[in-house]
């Protein structure tokens, strides 16, 4: 069976845990290679109420998982005793499904990443397309290693408040969309707490296009630009 | 050659290239620089930083390479890519920039440079493997480009080249300003090499800076160490009181044998 190809797909994926909980934040575009076709893509979504899953890769690849972990969770509620999936168990079982299907040379093109808060404790993990997995107190796919990792590393605290994670965030968000190509002004943040999961409405970032040295840079150097 | 070169790129050696590797002979590894090399263009000029770790394949060749290199009195340029490219290219261009010192009596324009820099690298068609950060500072005021191997360049305000440059640009694209002071834009520079070579293997070691003004150039060589060794042994060796078992003691009064007198230092005969 030949290895299959991504068609629409999504960049980065952040992730970072501060002191209460976890955020998790991304774009809402889904692209067909260089197009920017589906503008208004939901790539976090909430597993339960302890958990959320951010996906970037292929998108129909993300909405199959979505299917086998609500399942699990259809599982979890009709069994009707208060329990459900705890996030490092999410994480698990979606390193084993990705592993396997790997293994049959048929892989879910995704780069998947786990959130949660469960026992006082916020989770953070990430599922590779070929069954890589770790857990670490920040975390980003795609770009997001190269742009947004450098910055989370210099500022990250393990007690961080909402506040400072949330402008990191932001930070690293701008810095994504500037650099990236396929990319756009339009995100998403979720965050997994004490109180629970709230995915936010979406939300555009103010940029800067206008540094004084950006007009006119041929000025001193013609044939330049 | 029987018929005289008209100029261009000869690709005879190419063609024996191909032919060794279609025999199966193994290329010899480059020295490489995977880098972090940027500059960015402050109220008064410009600062260039670079790692200085110098890689041939997976083993770092040279800890402590100099990745800026001198163009001219006013102009530096920081290379990455293969390191004999960018030290022969930027090499050349500083002796060609020289001898036109002396023909036309000027300082020179950091345009010269790079349009010297951009002819050489296309008409090699993107071989000659150097990607470079050129700044400098004359009568026009500060300039900041990047020349790509295949020759083409930006002019830019601020500016990341090599493997660590995603990892500098993003501390870039988080904190330059329009008008930075000095200060400032020496942290920034600092700032965004050390995030490349904390976060890229390609680059390491520490962190070169160069400050170029119109009243001079401040270069900066090891301006911070970031490999520093967690142990250095110490010569002698001390060791702790205790830590060696006392097995007999004797303890000798020497005022029998020797007289202690009080007395004035003399003068040392040092020539």
């Amino acid at each position: 069976m030949p290895c299959r190809y991504p068609y629409v797909t999504g960049t980065s994926m952040l992730g970072i845990t501060y002191k209460d909980g976890v955020l998790l934040a991304s774009d809402t575009l889904g692209a067909y290679g260089s197009t920017k076709r589906y503008k208004s893509f939901e790539r976090i979504r909430k597993v339960n109420d302890v958990c959320v899953l951010g996906a970037s890769g292929e998108l129909s690849d993300f909405q199959y998982i979505m299917r086998l972990l609500e399942e699990l969770s259809d599982d979890d509620f009709c069994m009707d005793d208060g329990h459900h999936l705890k996030p490092a168990e999410v994480h698990s079982y979606l390193c084993r499904v990705l592993y396997n299907r790997r293994n049959k040379f048929d892989p879910l093109w995704n780069s998947l990443v786990v959130g949660g808060f469960y026992a006082g404790q916020p989770f953070l993990g990430t599922v590779g397309m070929i069954g890589t997995n770790y857990t670490d107190v920040h975390l980003a796919t795609g770009f997001g290693n190269h742009l947004a990792r450098p910055l989370m590393r210099e500022k990250h605290r393990p007690d961080m408040s909402e506040e400072e994670a949330t402008e990191l965030m932001r930070e690293c968000l701008k810095v994504c969309y500037y650099r990236d190509k396929n990319s756009i002004n339009k995100f998403q943040m979720a965050k997994v707490s004490a109180e629970g999961v709230t995915i936010s409405e979406p939300f555009a970032l103010e940029t800067d296009w206008k540094y004084k040295l950006f007009e006119n840079p041929a000025a001193n150097a013609a044939g330049a630009w | 050659m029987e018929t005289a070169q008209q100029g261009g790129f000869s690709f005879d050696l190419c063609k024996r290239n191909e032919f060794f590797a279609a025999k199966g002979v193994q290329h010899p590894g480059f020295t490489k620089t995977g880098t972090t090399i940027a500059g960015l263009i402050f109220k008064d000029g410009v600062v260039l930083g670079a790692d200085t770790r110098s890689t041939a394949g997976s083993t770092v060749a040279d800890k402590n390479c100099e990745k800026i290199h001198f163009i001219a009195p006013n102009i530096y340029c920081c290379g990455a890519g293969t390191a004999a490219d960018t030290e022969n290219v930027t090499g050349m261009v500083a002796s060609q920039l020289e001898l036109h010192r002396y023909a036309t009596g000027t300082q020179s324009r950091v345009v010269t440079a790079m349009t010297l820099l951009k002819g050489h690298l296309f008409k090699y068609q993107g071989h000659v493997s150097a990607a470079l950060v050129l700044g400098g500072v004359d009568f026009r005021g500060p300039h900041l480009f990047t020349v790509y191997p295949h020759g083409s360049t930006d002019s830019l305000p601020f500016a990341t080249m090599g493997s660590g440059s995603l990892n500098a640009m993003a501390v870039f694209e988080a904190g330059f300003k329009d008008d930075m002071s000095r200060e400032e834009a020496m942290a920034l520079v600092a700032r965004a090499i050390r995030s490349g070579v904390m976060n890229d293997l390609g680059s390491g070691s520490n962190v070169d800076l160069c400050i170029i003004t119109k009243d001079g150039v401040e270069y900066l060589r090891n301006h911070e160490y970031l490999q520093t060794k967690t142990y250095e042994r110490q010569f002698p060796q001390k060791f702790a009181s205790g830590s060696v078992p006392v097995v007999r003691e004797r303890v000798y009064d020497i005022r029998r044998a020797v007289q202690v007198v009080e007395g004035e230092p003399m003068e040392m005969e040092v020539s």
